[in-house]
């Protein structure tokens, strides 16, 4: 290892990059990664990590899609890191299983009449990824340990290579056009004014830890739910990024659950050796210096309700348009039972009529990211099945619920429409009176915030938050999963 | 019927030993060109000519003799265009052959006449040749409209002669082919006047037809050929050219129709089925041009410029009508772009040669034609090309146009060029009246000096897409996959969408009458063919001759 960060443009491009893809010989993309990568560096530099970049952090880094080489863990300075381009195996006899296309071979080519299309999709995918990034990068400076410091880099530099996994895309398939999107990628900015990251969600700040831990879990898995989607293509060389991608995402979302698990943990824990019993007793557990479960409970219907918004509107032609195609399929499309055209198919859509939440049976084409939505509804409900285990095990009465899916919408059905937490449409005035109780209010913010001061020593945890049971790499608790060496 | 009409594969060449309908006679310089429809002599079966009504195969033979008068009859400055039927001059195009016909047939079948008769005004216009309509008999609808391109209309005045556009009283569809802009800007009839004629289903006559401005002159059967030859006799002297033009002949081009292939001696089409293009290849000139004007004149119908521009005029036809399905045709050229800069040379040197100014005339209307033709037009242009000086005008006529960028390996022959002449600037403008840089660049006009400036220079493909003379540059790790991709894409929109975009794209700037015409033409005639009014079971078309009635859905849209 050297101890600098590689100055960009001495990468050897054929040899230092993990790939399978034959990088060497495939003079096209490793011309236009050479000219994309000073400015991807660039980015890590000024959006990544903020006050890292020369800390040691023992990562997981993918060599190879072998089961011995895609999770090699050793201490890594993050702007060194080896990101790769590295794709699922190709099954020569892989179909297009869904749409007008189905039943041909899958395409290895771009079909030109869905150029646009297939480079739409690689575009919107492509920005969630660096977004976060910069939506997390300075919650480094209040970890709560250097075991969650270290998880917070592992998903940061592997949401980077999942740029490149984009990156690698658009500059392999879509040519001039392909290569002007991979450098807007690096020019959009999470949150600013001018030019905004392209889904709202990816533009919300993450201010504290348990916001990361809630956005890992929720919109992560919303990025579950599209790469399994995408990963149907008929357009192989997308399913097969997407494929290797979801072995990566899976541990980001094993970062929220298990945030989110540990900090309920620790909250009924103090609760318990205080004698409280009432989880509404939020000022006694305040003073205990941990979160208090209705907290807890707003911050999930936050980012449950702002990652419903990533599934786009119920109705949608272009998702039909993109199904139709064999672009974009369903969950588990290959599991499901029927005809994969859905041309006469229905499927039972939640909507809005004279001011009533109903569900009205909808087309099943154009219905296909309700669809979507719903499955990954289910997703979320597993993990909070699991929180509410720990809640059960300590004896307190109290359950995580997920939020109706017409509660604090902007996008689709529901987006004009106030609604409770349990689904009632109510009045601007009742909304207004009871917002607070359904979503973070300003002082839980402050609250949350004030209990965010770094805890970097080994093998110690913040008071709000309690140990995992086991690390990471069969290591202790007590590893040092971060060398910090401050800039 | 209507399947068979778009099953028979139609030729475009002819010659006066094949004519059917028509009967060229010259004397010195003047010539009688008259219509006889053999009633018979059918394009497609299920109707017959009758009445001198016409199909398309009538008019192949008119624009070949317009051709022959040009190439093989310099000579001739007045050409008196008749009938050789007693009681009629021309009934129009046939209608049963319209209702038979497919909707791509009849508007292929419409935008070929009209560019007959364009090609009609071209030759008084550009050729010395003037045109007079000695109308006797009935002169109905095309009929009317054939005498409407003429110079001079002459209508005899026998109580039984009349001019008429009997389109919309009697079968629902807009009147002439080029709806009704000769009428209104070529002749300058009076709006309420034009209203009444095109409803008053039997026409007009007599002094009321020159009152009326329809006709310029009648005459009594007795002195009708009297009148004809007075006014041939004024028409030929206004005519400035010299005498002594010796014409040459245009010989059969030799060509091979194989299943997916057409090769010509300069042109190669190569049709991709599944791809739905067609991909025509330019052959540059071998050699030189000669040295004097000499022996160009000896070498006739083979001199490079001429043989390629009848070849690709040939071609482009045979696209048109029988290859439908193909959307996309796409240019390319290979050759010397020096030798094709030194033909250009050569024409513009010797401007005062008719048969100079008659080659670089026809190469305006093969031009014009590639313009009007409704199918994506896309040039490629690659190492070893020649799109030089006139065959840069393609290019420029194309929707899009790619160049490739550098080398492939291992190709020695260097990078695409394209080289502008000053034939780029002038020699042949479109249907609106200016040069296609000029229409290209309407929003700029000083990317017409800046590329002008450029004239005779090698400009490589970062000098054209800087210059904005084609739409993008690729290099080799890009070129195939753009380049596929495009025509992929292009393949999957709609046919009529592109056809309507296209068209739409290609004619910015000024109005004139052609592009009256054309619009006119897809955009009302197109429309007005498509109704049920027309051709619905109760329409006008498919009812006409059976005795019942039309019956029409009166709303208006
Ligand atoms: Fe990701
Ligand atoms: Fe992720």
């Amino acid at each position: 290892m050297t101890t600098s960060p590689t100055p960009a443009g001495a990468v050897d491009y054929t040899t230092k990059i993990p790939n399978n893809i034959n990088l060497a010989g495939d003079d096209r993309v490793l011309k236009a990664l050479e000219q994309w990568h000073p400015g991807y560096i660039d980015w890590w530099m000024t959006m990544g990590p903020d006050g890292f970049q020369t800390s040691d952090v023992y990562l997981r880094t993918a060599i190879s899609i072998d089961p011995k080489g895609w999770a090699k863990f050793d201490y890594v300075k993050m702007p060194e890191y080896r990101w790769g381009i590295l794709l699922a195996p190709q099954d020569e006899n892989r179909l297009v299983n869904f749409g007008a296309h189905k039943g041909e071979k899958a395409w290895q080519e771009v079909p030109g009449e869905y150029r646009a299309s297939l480079r739409r999709l690689v575009v919107i995918q492509g920005d969630t990824e660096p977004a976060s990034v910069e939506q997390q990068r300075f919650l480094g400076k209040t970890a709560p340990s250097l075991y969650d410091m270290r998880n917070l880099f592992q998903v940061n530099v592997e949401e980077g290579r999942h740029l490149w996994a984009m990156v690698y895309l658009l500059h392999k398939y879509f040519g001039k056009d392909g290569r002007e999107e991979a450098d807007g990628l690096l020019q959009r900015r999470s949150g600013d004014q001018d030019k905004p990251r392209m889904l709202g969600a990816f533009n919300e700040e993450t201010p504290d830890w348990l916001s990361f831990f809630m956005f890992t879990f929720f919109t992560d898995r919303d990025g579950k739910m599209q790469l399994e989607s995408l990963a149907q293509s008929g357009f192989d060389p997308m399913s097969r990024t997407c494929r290797f991608m979801l072995t990566e995402e899976a541990h980001h979302m094993f970062v929220g659950e298990t945030g989110v698990s540990r900090t309920i943990e620790r909250t009924c824990a103090a609760m318990k050796a205080a004698g409280i019993e009432d989880p509404y007793d939020i000022n006694r557990v305040r003073a205990l210096g941990v979160i208090d479960l209705p907290t807890i409970q707003k911050k999930a219907n936050l980012h449950y309700s702002l990652s419903l918004d990533l599934f786009g509107s119920e109705i949608s032609t272009n998702a039909a348009n993109f199904y139709n195609g064999g672009l974009k399929g369903r969950f588990m499309e290959t599991k499901i039972e029927d005809d994969h055209l859905l041309t006469s198919a229905t499927y039972p859509v939640l909507k809005l009529i004279d001011g009533q939440i109903k569900s009205v049976e909808e087309p099943a084409l154009t219905a296909i990211n309700m669809r979507l939505r719903d499955d990954y509804s289910k997703d979320c409900q597993g993990g909070v099945n699991r929180w509410n285990k720990v809640i059960e095990k300590a004896g307190i009465k109290f359950a995580i619920t997920l939020p109706s899916v017409a509660f604090h919408r902007h996008i689709g059905e529901f987006k004009d429409v106030k609604v409770s937490h349990d689904g009632k449409v109510l009045s601007e005035t009742e909304w207004i009176k009871n917002r607070d109780q359904w979503l973070p209010s300003k002082s839980d913010g402050d609250y949350i915030a004030s209990l965010m001061q770094p805890c970097w020593e080994r093998g110690k945890y913040a008071g709000w938050l309690s140990a995992p049971k086991v690390g990471i790499d069969n290591k202790g608790g007590d590893f040092e999963y971060v060398k910090i060496h401050r800039a | 019927m209507a399947e068979a009409a778009a099953a028979k594969r139609i030729d475009f060449q002819t010659d006066p030993s094949r004519y059917h309908h028509w009967k060229l006679v010259t004397d010195g310089d003047r010539a009688e060109l008259i219509m006889d429809v053999d009633e018979n002599a059918t394009l497609f079966s299920g109707y017959q000519l009758k009445l001198n009504s016409y199909d398309l195969g009538v008019d192949i033979e008119l624009a070949d003799v317009l051709q022959r008068l040009r190439f093989e009859h310099p000579e001739v400055r007045v050409v008196v265009m008749k009938s050789g039927k007693d009681k009629v001059f021309c009934a129009g195009a046939n209608i049963r052959m319209l209702a038979v016909s497919t909707h791509a047939h009849k508007v292929n079948f419409c935008k070929f006449t009209n560019e007959t008769r364009n090609s009609i005004e071209d030759s008084s216009e550009n050729s010395g040749q003037k045109f007079i309509c000695a109308v006797r008999g009935t002169a109905a609808g095309g009929g009317y409209e054939l005498a409407l391109a003429c110079d001079r209309i002459i209508l005899a005045d026998d109580g039984n002669s009349t001019v008429s556009l009997p389109e919309i009283p009697l079968l629902a569809v807009l009147p002439g082919t080029g709806g009704l802009t000769r009428v209104t800007d070529k002749r300058k009839v009076r709006r309420d006047l034009a209203d009444a004629f095109c409803t008053v289903e039997e026409g007009v006559k007599g002094a009321r037809a020159v009152k009326w401005r329809l006709v310029d002159r009648v005459a009594t059967n007795s002195k009708f050929d009297a009148e004809v030859a007075a006014l041939a006799t004024e028409l030929a002297a206004s005519i400035k050219k010299a005498p002594g033009a010796k014409g040459i002949a245009l010989t059969p081009i030799p060509r091979a129709i194989a299943a997916d292939t057409i090769t010509y001696s300069t042109v190669r089409v190569a049709i991709d089925r599944p791809g739905r293009r067609a991909t025509i290849t330019i052959l540059g000139p071998d050699a030189n041009p000669p040295d004097d004007i000499a022996t160009m004149h000896s070498q006739a119908a083979q001199f490079w410029s001429l043989r390629l521009a009848r070849e690709l005029d040939d071609a482009i036809l045979e696209l048109r009508l029988n290859e439908l399905e193909v959307g996309t045709l796409v240019f390319k050229s290979e050759g010397d772009p020096g030798r094709v800069l030194a033909h250009d040379a050569f024409l513009a040197n010797h401007a005062e040669d008719w048969l100079a100014t008659e080659i670089r005339n026809y190469w305006k209307r093969v031009l014009k034609r590639i313009d009007v033709t409704s199918r994506s037009l896309v040039a490629t242009i690659e190492p070893g090309s020649c799109f030089a000086g006139t065959l840069a005008e393609i290019v420029f006529a194309c929707d899009r146009s790619f160049m490739f960028q550098g080398s492939r390996k291992g190709d020695n022959r260097g990078p695409a060029t394209m080289l502008l002449s000053a034939q780029n600037f002038g020699a042949y403008p479109m249907s609106n009246g200016i040069t296609r840089l000029q229409t290209r660049f309407l929003g700029e006009p000083e990317s017409v000096g800046a590329a002008e400036k450029q004239t005779g220079k090698s400009l490589d493909a970062a000098a054209c897409e800087d210059l904005g003379l084609v739409t993008s540059a690729f290099d080799e790790i890009d070129w195939d996959d753009e380049v596929r991709i495009f025509l992929e894409e292009r393949a999957s929109f709609s046919a009529d969408g592109l056809t309507g975009l296209e068209a739409n794209l290609r004619f910015a700037g000024p109005e004139t009458m052609e592009t009256k015409i054309f619009g006119r033409l897809t955009a009302w005639q197109n429309w007005i063919f498509q109704r049920p009014n027309a051709v619905g079971a109760d329409g006008a078309l498919k009812r006409y001759g059976s005795g019942v009635k039309a019956e029409f859905d009166k709303k208006r849209v």
